[in-house]
């Protein structure tokens, strides 16, 4: 089939199962743009591509499918590195087009050149740039395939505008061979066996659950097998929603700002099953005292995530859903349960509960993520931006439901929230969508309130406004001597003017009292909304784990 | 414990596949010492050998961290009975005629090749592994070495079966 190289692509995503897209165009990438104005994929417009890449990686997270973004070259490609770089760091599935001077002008700092390959080599999974028109629909078939693949990540295509330009003879193949790309999904028989042996073993064992579950749909199997074997589960961040949190074995998230009784339990296990977890700083806290007594059993699709961090003494390389299948079947003959310890998890629990019902004006943030989470239902998504905010939803916040609770956990971008919320409002339209801001966060991508109410994507900010870039100031009051440096953000803006600027919904909240009705009101208004609520200016996320303390060294405030 | 160890990655040919490589290892401070790439006898498949210092820890996060990047097709590390192997070009200033018969002596031994003769200085070509290699340099050293290029380590484990290809 002989068609122009911009038209290919299109045809390309189609086949891929494309139906959105976000980005802004640019110079490099008019033809591109010009095959979109026939198609009927949908491009939203954005207002800044670190959005764009936001969008497409929320848009990953909710749907499980690939998000899509487009920029052009130079600024444009720049603009995107953030939001690469967040997917990448929590294995998020998106591939990002970036627009690139002609073939004949590369190398010679063209008019917005920037090298996006290499910009972006450490912050992909991999990426391309098309060197030929004809490779056009095997190399988008690879990148689709490398992205939503095995441990998901973002890949980036580089698109120099003749090859957009140009005709060719198009084949698109059914599927491509990728030499040295083979993921292993089957853990070993062997492997899994070991594995299961330990756990029956132990006295005290724990299943710690990361984003790995939720990317492989592996939720219906984890719950099998720990209600089989009586585990406690604790998460990650990342892990958020794989497990229900209101379970009877639910202790919820551990690391720094994680659950007190999730940290104490993991901190005396003598057996940790992780599944699909990376060990990441925020959720070990110092690893030389991290679980001091546990073996390890570590089951992940990315072999070089196992023994990175922390030793691990049975690795079981493959997919979170094949291996719990398999380690059920072992288990169904041989389970068996630890009353004592499960009695010990049960009073960490109770003794534990973290405390919500604050009545004060200024409110607690505590306060306004319990009414939120009291509105909401298990399908409704909520996102956060980063900061006190962020661990304010991730601690007090519960969620039942895998893809219904978006962050930046590896990165921790500030700015990601609102345009990731975009993305999943677009994924599940059907849904309420609320992200947890912080002002500062907020402010980071607040232009895309233009996207919200251009586009009609009712989305929900709640902004817990301390006029603060509160997490940093709260260490520097803990840490640094209480002398706040570089964090007061001023009585501005006005949010409710901010969002009558741009046409959106705005609503203020003081009292308490107000917070239940302001939520169901942004959501029944079908209109992109930003709720300003006024919290205690210095209020803080307890319990904390200093930098470099031990999971059980919480501070309670 | 801390050794020297030397691994073979065979690697599609595509552009920017060293950068990839290179950048794998300086991100994560995993130094090289040497490395050397070339054509396999396949067409599209080069062939790199690395040699870094590390405990075995270290050595196998870089194994693994190598087998992510797409276009790394196998890697193995090398057994200490492999066949390792670096080439140096050695230019030595010979002043006098005694200087000269000395090094051509050296080289005898070494079974190292003079390659270029000039008016006062000499190019030997050295080929063994690194420790015989790095013998001779020292050997050579009090002459005046005026410039020396080395290959890096190219290495073959032993016996009959190849490296597959294919992870
Ligand atoms: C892009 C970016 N810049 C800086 C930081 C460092 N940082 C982490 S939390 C934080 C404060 C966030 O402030 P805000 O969004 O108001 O949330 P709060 O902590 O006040 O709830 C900052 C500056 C970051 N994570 N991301
Ligand atoms: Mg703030």
């Amino acid at each position: 089939m002989k068609m122009r190289g911009a038209k290919a692509m299109l045809e390309s995503l189609k086949r891929e199962g494309v139906d959105v897209m976000f980005g802004i165009p640019g110079g490099s990438v008019i033809p591109l743009y010009d095959e979109i104005y026939d198609s009927d994929i949908r491009t939203l417009l954005m207002r800044h591509e670190q959005a764009a890449a936001h969008a497409a990686d929320g848009y990953a997270r909710v749907s499980g499918d690939v998000g899509v973004c487009i920029s052009t070259s130079g600024p444009g490609a720049t603009n995107l590195v953030t939001g690469i770089a967040t997917a990448f760091l929590d294995s998020s599935p998106i591939v990002a087009f970036t627009g690139q001077v002609p073939r004949s002008m590369i190398g010679k700092d063209s008019f917005q050149e920037a090298d996006s390959v290499g910009i972006t080599m450490p912050i992909t999974k991999h990426n391309f740039q098309f060197y030929s028109v004809e490779e056009i629909p095997y190399t988008i078939k690879k990148a689709f395939k490398i992205a939503r693949s095995g441990r998901p990540g973002p890949v980036l295509i580089d698109v120099p505008k003749d090859v957009q330009e140009k005709e060719a003879d198009m084949k698109f193949p059914k599927d491509v061979d990728i030499k040295g790309y083979n993921p292993n999904v089957t853990g070993h028989p062997k492997q899994i066996k070991k594995a299961v042996d330990l756990l029956l073993s132990a006295q005290r064992p724990i299943a710690l659950v990361g984003g790995g579950v939720i990317i492989s749909g592996a939720s219906k199997e984890l719950m099998d097998f720990v209600e089989m074997l009586g585990l406690p589960v604790v998460t990650s961040l990342m892990g958020k929603g794989a497990f229900p949190e209101d379970h009877p074995l639910a202790l919820g998230m551990i690391g720094m700002h994680g659950r007190k009784a999730g940290n104490f339990a993991i901190s005396d296990a003598d057996v940790i099953i992780a599944i699909g977890c990376r060990f990441s700083d925020r959720t070990t806290g110092n690893v030389n005292c991290f679980a001091p007594e546990a073996q390890l059993i570590h089951v992940d699709i990315e072999a070089a995530e196992i023994g990175k961090n922390v030793p691990c003494h049975v690795p079981v390389v493959g997919d979170a859903k094949q291996v719990l299948k398999e380690m059920i079947k072992i288990a169904a003959v041989k389970a068996k349960k630890h009353p004592e310890w499960t009695a010990k998890v049960k009073q960490f629990k109770k003794e534990f509960q973290p405390k919500m019902d604050y009545d004060d004006v200024p409110l607690m943030p505590q306060r306004v993520i319990k009414e939120i989470m009291e509105v909401i239902s298990g399908d409704d998504i909520v996102v956060t931006e980063v900061g006190q905010c962020q661990m304010w939803a991730a601690h007090f916040l519960s969620r039942t439901k895998s893809r219904t609770f978006i962050s930046s956990g590896g990165l921790g971008t500030m700015g990601f929230g609102f345009p990731a919320a975009i993305g999943a409002k677009i994924a599940k339209p059907e849904r309420n969508v609320i992200d947890i801001a912080g002002d500062g966060s907020f402010m980071m991508n607040c232009q895309e309130l233009a996207t919200t109410v251009v586009e009609d994507v009712p989305v929900v900010v709640a902004v817990m406004n301390n006029h603060y870039l509160g997490m940093v100031r709260q260490w520097q009051e803990l840490f640094f001597d209480r002398r706040y440096s570089g964090v007061d953000l001023g009585e501005v803006p006005d949010y409710l003017k901010l969002a009558d600027a741009f046409g959106a919904n705005g609503i203020r909240v003081e009292k308490p009292g107000d917070i239940r009705e302001a939520v169901k009101e942004a959501f029944d208004s079908g209109r992109p909304t930003v709720i300003d609520f006024v919290v205690k200016r210095e209020s803080n996320i307890f319990p904390m784990v200093p930098p470099g303390g031990c999971l059980k060294d919480i501070i309670e405030g | 414990m801390e050794r020297e160890h030397v691994l073979v990655a065979l690697v599609e040919d595509e552009p920017g596949v060293m950068q990839r490589i290179s950048g794998m290892f300086t991100r994560r401070h995993f130094n090289i010492d040497t490395i050397s790439v070339g054509h396999t006898e396949k067409e599209g498949l080069s062939r790199m050998t690395i040699t870094f210092w590390g405990d075995d820890k270290k050595a196998e996060q870089i194994i693994k961290q190598l087998n992510k990047i797409i276009e790394v097709v196998k890697v193995t590390i090398m057994e200490s009975d492999s066949i390792q192997r670096e080439l140096a070009l050695i230019k030595i200033s010979t002043p006098d005629e005694n200087a000269r018969r000395e090094i051509v002596q050296y080289a005898n031994i070494f079974r190292a090749k003079i390659v270029d003769v000039g008016k006062d200085s000499m190019i030997v070509e050295v080929t063994g592994n690194s420790g015989k290699v790095d013998a001779f340099v020292k050997l050579v050293n009090p002459f005046g070495v005026k410039e020396l290029a080395i290959t890096g380590v190219t290495a073959m484990s032993r016996g009959s079966k190849p490296q597959e290809n294919g992870k």
